[in-house]
């Protein structure tokens, strides 16, 4: 452990310390939009929108290298991938097109496959495990920037929208029924899930954002009496298990993003088995 | 037709695909009257809400809602759905749900002191102030069902649209139901959809007989044999009076106790 606390406060290492503010930073969005996610029941449709981000990581890890366009940064790439992905998937419900479930797997599997064939044609060598796992300490100042920006636009989106999300999570037809363009929030909501699954992406990876985004979020729904408390509980949670995890790796040496989701899996096991047993 | 009526229906036919919902539908309310919209599972009454509330369009017919197109009369409509519609984990407290009737169109923003205020006399009025604070979900069904009465009650609306309000309810909370409707019943024009017309026959002014096509009876005359030809089968009457004096009909029928649909 005091190896942990001696790198954290190296003046000349700064991964740790930025990876614990990118948790920090990320957390109130996480916690936020996965409560949305949760309550609505659509952690299906951010898992699409998570696979598909491989698709703008790819094209623009290729693009950079094989045609020099070096302001095409993966994490760019990986904001427009999503939030293509969440208009697509929100413009085929609001059209009320019956086979929804079949394009949201086909965005979720194309997306990715987009991305390996990029990577696969991308010069020299990617590893494609930072992106598919992630690795938050190996965040750029630049990455940290770009997170910050983009944190802040969805902490104010989803606080001053937070009254019109609700409805629209709680009661679509009485949301329409009020005057609101419930089809148009619907692609506001999966806009939202887009820019915080490219957040996640960047601490735990493609694969394992679902998980994250949903897990503190159903643990916290059984303990609050409002949206906003779930909210508030999820972000605290995510915080935790963020922090958790990097110092866990760190001293085991597990890569960062599967410890985060671990500890997260098992806490949630654990209040499960502890709620059944209170009930018996 | 008259300027007095609330509710104005004409030749409405809506069909879902190959599917004839409602078939040459007719009828009106006068203000301030109370009606009954009884009928079979399946048989329209529900589609008959929605055309009300402009959420679903007739494909022939003419629908007007306080003299004016049923979308742009929503302002003015109180509609409670039926609250198994409402996911039961939702953490949301009952204020809560109550406030969100007050929302109205799309701009981002919060509650105005006005929408305090009309929440706290909504609540009042169907008497859950003192549990404003307690989440929706541990509530009982009768309970749950006096919030969306709240939340359909909090713009003051002109009139009043009920889904089933006794669906899955116990027999004494539907008398306590039955009591709050019946001091709503001089303020409002109000619309209530139920297989069971005996529950409100001290009530209602009128009774729709919907099964595709629809007929407007006076109370007395539902019992028997109206509700027999509604139903296509015999139908048993039930004593059902909470005490609250004479009953009407009650259609023993094999769905009957159902969700509906």
């Amino acid at each position: 452990m005091s190896d942990f606390w001696e790198v954290l406060v190296d003046p000349d290492i700064g991964f740790l310390r930025a990876a614990l503010l990118m948790g920090l930073l990320a957390s109130l969005s996480f916690g936020m939009t996965g409560s949305l996610v949760v309550v609505k029941r659509i952690s299906y449709v951010a898992g699409a929108i998570s696979h598909a981000v491989l698709g703008g990581i790819g094209a623009a890890l290729y693009f950079q290298r094989a045609h020099g366009m070096e302001w095409f940064h993966p994490l760019l790439g990986a904001l427009l991938a999503a939030l293509l992905a969440a208009v697509v998937i929100s413009l085929i419900r609001n059209s009320g097109f019956e086979r929804e479930d079949s394009v949201i797997g086909a965005v979720w599997a194309g997306g990715m496959a987009t991305g390996l064939v990029f990577i696969a044609k991308t010069p020299g060598f990617v590893d494609p495990m930072s992106y598919l796992f992630g690795n938050i300490l190996i965040l750029s100042g630049t990455d940290l920037l770009l997170v910050a920006i983009l944190d802040i636009v969805l902490l104010v989106v989803l606080i001053s929208g937070y009254n019109r999300l609700q409805a629209l999570c709680f009661d679509e037809e009485q949301a329409r029924l009020r005057g609101i363009a419930v089809g148009w929030y619907y692609t506001l909501l999966l806009c939202i899930i887009a820019c915080t699954v490219v957040l996640l992406v960047s601490v735990v990876g493609v694969v394992l954002v679902v998980a994250l985004l949903t897990i503190p979020a159903a643990m916290s729904g059984q303990h609050v009496r409002s949206l906003a408390g779930m909210m508030t509980l999820a972000s605290i949670l995510t915080f935790f298990f963020v922090t958790a995890g990097i110092v866990l790796s760190f001293l085991a040496d597990w890569p960062v993003g599967p410890t985060i989701i671990l500890l997260a899996g098992i806490a949630y096991l654990l209040q499960s088995a502890v709620k059944r047993l209170a009930r018996s | 037709m008259s300027d007095r009526n609330v509710i104005e229906c004409k030749d409405v036919v809506v069909r879902y695909g190959p599917v004839t919902v409602l078939d040459g539908v007719t009828f009106s309310i006068p203000e301030r009257e109370t009606l009954c919209v009884v009928g079979p599972n399946g048989g329209g009454k529900s589609t008959l809400l929605k055309v009300l509330l402009g959420l679903v369009k007739p494909q022939a017919g003419k629908v007007r809602v306080l003299g004016m197109d049923p979308a742009k009369a929503r302002q003015h409509v109180g509609y409670m759905p039926q609250y198994i519609q409402i996911d039961p984990l939702f953490p949301i407290d009952v204020e809560g749900i109550v406030r969100m009737g007050r929302l109205k169109g799309n701009r981002f923003g919060f509650y105005s002191k006005d929408d305090h205020a009309a929440t706290q006399r909504a609540l009042q009025e169907v008497g859950l102030w003192e549990q404003r604070k307690e989440a929706f979900m541990n509530l009982s069904g009768g309970m749950k069902q006096r919030v969306l009465i709240a939340r359909a009650l909090v713009n003051d609306p002109q009139l009043l649209l009920l889904d089933e309000p006794t669906a899955m309810v116990d027999a004494h909370i539907e008398a306590k139901l039955l009591e709050h409707l019946q001091e709503l019943h001089n303020k409002m024009t109000i619309l209530l959809v139920s297989h069971d017309a005996s529950f409100v026959a001290n009530l209602v002014d009128e009774v729709l007989c919907i099964n595709r096509t629809a007929e407007l009876h006076p109370v007395g005359r539902v019992a028997g044999e109206a509700v027999q030809e509604l139903y296509g089968e015999p139908v048993k009457a039930v004593l059902h009076d909470h005490g609250h004096g004479k009953c009407e009909c009650h259609p023993e029928h094999g769905k009957e106790t159902s969700a509906d649909e």
